[in-house]
């Protein structure tokens, strides 16, 4: 069961117009960078796939990566715990214009959510949020005296995902904070997209160390050289 | 001392941090706010092993690593770069949060726009402009077996921000268990502001009337004494 895909374009060829994507990484440590431009490469020369709704911990930061998705015009919402960065300009524009919309989700529910799409559970119980506004509108209930906001699951159409190392067969492991979300979306979403700085045989990751077992990912590239979003930010780059 | 003046002899945010860094118990897992929170750290008594946690999934982080040394595979929540102590660990979002919700931490400190007497918290946005974000504060409100404050005792113009109701947004309800203030210790028990230690040279008079609900005491108050050099 060969899951390599051989470049990046490849592997984001078939997102369509208004796809739900989940992409991985915190700031900028597990940002799938090349997939986030070879979709970008997509739109600008074809015009697609756009009204994208993306889903991360943030909203991007300078001009690259989910930034420079929302800069150039491809995305519709974002679904995100933390839009307000310190370089967030891209985002923070277009929202106070009116330009994209944003649902606002508690970091822990969001990851949660997630995990609960990834593991068949369409509703769960959290404390975080009650009495707040971002508990508005959602069905409440007491638990042993204390008081729980019932949450959804959220899917997605795709994960575009990064790891450290990769086998044909889709397993994976991460790099040190770089884990994050990552995990959590490949199984979340209908089709996981994962980008690996070392892609090897079945066999060449240790069984024991396998983060992600391959069930959970359907496409897999080697990006040897992985650019990072945050060294790209300092350093100014606009994609 | 009746010329204690509320804006210049209040403590530092240095000195606040240190003195909530006192608390720390030896052998705990500590969660700390983004920002004025992180300053705790460097305040931690020696000889206690405390163990640090950051929502994107890093138990055992150390210090800061020295400028150009940075691996930006390795941050915190404020996405400041960061190093590892032995016996750190790395997990995901749902693990971490796990650990958030799931009551294993034994505090989590944070900062504060107002704090009622109620142990209720805004933190997170102060009005309805702008662009909100909320991270991981609503959660990390839930779940820590303490969850302690730490913020100057009042507003640039010096209005409370101990209050018996916040007017901002709400982070969290009933959650907060102590305050650090710039004047005061005070701990919230049964809805109430307990009083715990002040600064030596302020009096009561003064410092309720700074503060927005009423101030009670139980048992002794003690002089909040905090190194003056930090």
């Amino acid at each position: 069961m060969d899951k390599t895909i051989s470049t990046v374009a490849e592997a984001v060829a078939d997102i369509p117009d208004g796809a739900q994507v989940m992409i991985g990484g915190f700031g900028g440590s597990g940002a799938p960078i090349e997939l986030i431009h070879a979709l970008i490469n997509r739109f600008r020369a074809t015009g697609s796939p756009k009204n994208i709704t993306v889903i991360n911990n943030n909203a991007g930061n300078g001009y690259i990566g989910i930034a420079a998705m929302i800069k150039a015009g491809m995305v519709k919402k974002m679904i995100c715990s933390f839009p307000r960065s310190s370089n967030a300009e891209a985002f923070n524009e277009k929202f106070l214009a009116g330009e994209i919309e944003l649902e606002l989700v508690p970091q822990g529910t969001l990851a949660e959510r997630i995990r609960a799409a990834g593991a068949g559970i369409p509703a769960f119980y959290t404390p975080t949020s009650f009495g707040t506004e971002l508990a508005e509108g959602k069905p409440t209930e007491e638990f042993d005296g204390k008081m729980y906001v019932r949450e959804r699951w959220l899917k997605a159409d795709f994960a575009l995902i990064k790891g450290q190392q990769g086998d044909t067969v889709g397993n994976m492991t991460y790099r040190m904070a770089g884990r994050n979300f990552n995990p959590l979306m490949a199984m979340a979403a209908a089709k996981t997209i994962a980008q690996v700085s070392e892609l090897g045989e079945p066999g060449s990751i240790d069984p024991q160390q396998v983060i992600t077992p391959g069930i959970f990912v359907d496409a897999i590239v080697e990006v040897a050289q992985p650019q990072q979003e945050e060294v790209l930010v300092r350093t100014g780059v606009v994609y | 001392m009746s010329d204690f003046n509320i804006m210049e002899d209040k403590l530092s945010n240095a000195q606040i941090a240190w003195r909530a860094a006192q608390d720390i118990e030896d052998g705990s897992y500590v969660n700390l706010g983004i920002g004025f929170p992180e300053m705790i750290a460097k305040f931690q008594p020696e000889g206690r092993d405390v163990t640090y946690h950051t929502e994107n999934g890093v138990l055992g982080f150390g210090k800061a690593p020295a400028e150009g040394e940075e691996d930006w595979d390795l941050i915190n929540a404020g996405k400041k770069a960061i190093t590892l102590n032995p016996g750190a660990s790395f997990f995901h979002h749902a693990d971490s949060f796990s650990m958030v919700r799931g009551g294993h931490l034994d505090l989590a400190v944070l900062g504060a726009y107002q704090v009622a007497q109620n142990g209720d918290l805004a933190n997170w946005r102060v009005g309805s402009k702008g662009v909100p974000a909320v991270g991981g504060a609503m959660d990390l409100v839930h779940g820590a077996k303490r969850v302690a404050v730490v913020t100057d005792h009042v507003t640039k113009d010096g209005g409370p921000k101990l209050v018996k109701t916040c007017t901002f947004p709400l982070t969290g309800v009933g959650c907060v268990t102590r305050i650090y203030t710039s004047l005061a210790v005070i701990d919230i028990e049964g809805g109430k502001f307990i009083l715990r230690e002040k600064l030596p040279g302020l009096t009561m008079e003064a410092l309720q009337a700074v503060t927005g609900a009423t101030l009670h005491t139980d048992g002794d108050v003690l002089d909040l004494i905090v190194p003056e050099d930090l």
